[in-house]
């Protein structure tokens, strides 16, 4: 009888253990795959946390944006702040999705911690939230010109998330120009674009 | 004494776990108090992974329980209802996960698996019994052998005696 019979047990292990070893390192486990990617930003009516102004989905096009989930609860948000703060001194469009949070605590962040975002969108009973299928905040989604999303992060932004999703947003930038609609708009954010 | 251990077993049975059922939301009749039980218990929270929405305590889960709710009101199906579900979280909402290209190994592994242990306890044991009868050649070199012995011992014999 034949020995090799004798080491498909060892190599079954072996493949085995490559393969759930593996999986034990890797840093998204918790992250789910967005089916969100590529569709459109969700329909909503809501108010704007600081005027009180109604907000549509329609407000979300234009210049490509970060669309953040954030509440005054979530500690990673506060720790994230900071970071947003920044990108938005580069000139990184930032909307904001006050999450399942009350206005008047949110308004106060903003005033104690420095407002990046170009306005905020008040959900207080998570519906938006729902419907972008958002599980923990805080996340954020790439939208680009179009309203479409480009793409998804879970979790804070910090200098080495956004390396790896500078690519994603530059491609967005690249991708408003093409378009007719927005030459207005992009000759706004032109010195720097065109730069390089 | 078997009694108590059946209790002890039935207070650990999944739907005792359940902090949130059918009964908590208004419905008005009981087949859909039932669905909701089923559809609560067969969703998965993506918050904490490992439990269902009928057992989390994770806000979002209680978002989703809602919605469940509002949705079944609207007279929607249990299919549209996971299908909104799905199209929001993603297929990893369903504890029935359908059988498509990035499923096919959680699907299918544990049958290659078993068909693999099969073949080869199959092929391990059969090698085991089955002795092949002896050749021309090698039932020749038996009774040669044996021979051999025979005489070899006959000579022993005679030495000591």
């Amino acid at each position: 009888m034949n020995r090799t019979m004798l080491f498909v047990p060892l190599i079954i292990f072996v493949v085995m253990a490559i393969f759930l070893g593996s999986g034990i390192g890797r840093e998204d486990k918790d992250v789910l795959p967005s089916p969100l990617i590529g569709k459109p930003f969700p329909q909503f009516i809501l108010q704007q946390v600081e005027t009180e102004k109604q907000l549509t989905q329609s407000d979300l096009q234009g210049k490509p944006m970060l669309v953040n989930v954030w509440a005054t609860w979530c500690p990673t948000c506060k720790a994230e702040h900071e970071f947003l703060n920044t990108l938005a001194a580069e000139g990184v469009r930032i909307i904001g999705i006050n999450y399942k949070d009350d206005d008047d605590e949110a308004k106060v962040w903003l005033r104690d911690y420095g407002n990046p975002y170009e306005f905020n969108i008040s959900d207080p009973k998570g519906k938006l939230g729902l419907e972008l299928g958002v599980y923990g905040a805080p996340e954020t989604f790439f939208v680009d010109g179009d309203g479409i999303i480009r793409a998804k992060h879970v979790g804070d932004l910090n200098l080495r998330v956004w390396q790896k999703y500078k690519g994603v947003f530059e491609q967005m930038k690249t991708h408003i120009k093409g378009t007719d609609t927005e030459a207005a708009d992009s000759k706004g954010i032109a010195p720097k674009g065109e730069a390089k | 004494m078997k009694l108590l251990f059946a209790i002890c077993l039935s207070l650990f049975s999944l739907s005792s776990f359940a902090v949130v059922n059918g009964h908590l939301y208004p419905f008005d009749n009981e087949v859909d108090k039932k669905r909701f039980d089923v559809l609560a218990e067969d969703l998965r929270c993506p918050k904490c992974q490992n439990q269902n929405l009928a057992d989390s305590y994770a806000p979002v889960a209680g978002d989703m329980r809602d919605k469940v709710y509002e949705l079944m009101i609207e007279g929607q199906s249990d299919d549209e209802i996971v299908t909104y579900l799905v199209d929001r979280y993603g297929d990893f909402v369903r504890y029935n996960p359908p059988v498509q290209e990035n499923t096919f190994f959680l699907w299918f592994a544990p049958g290659v698996m078993a068909f693999i242990a099969l073949i080869m306890i199959i092929s391990l044991t059969r090698g085991r019994k089955e002795s092949q009868p002896l050749s021309e050649e090698e039932k020749a070199k038996l009774a040669e052998l044996q021979a051999a012995r025979k005489q070899s011992v006959e000579k022993s014999e005679k030495q000591d005696s």
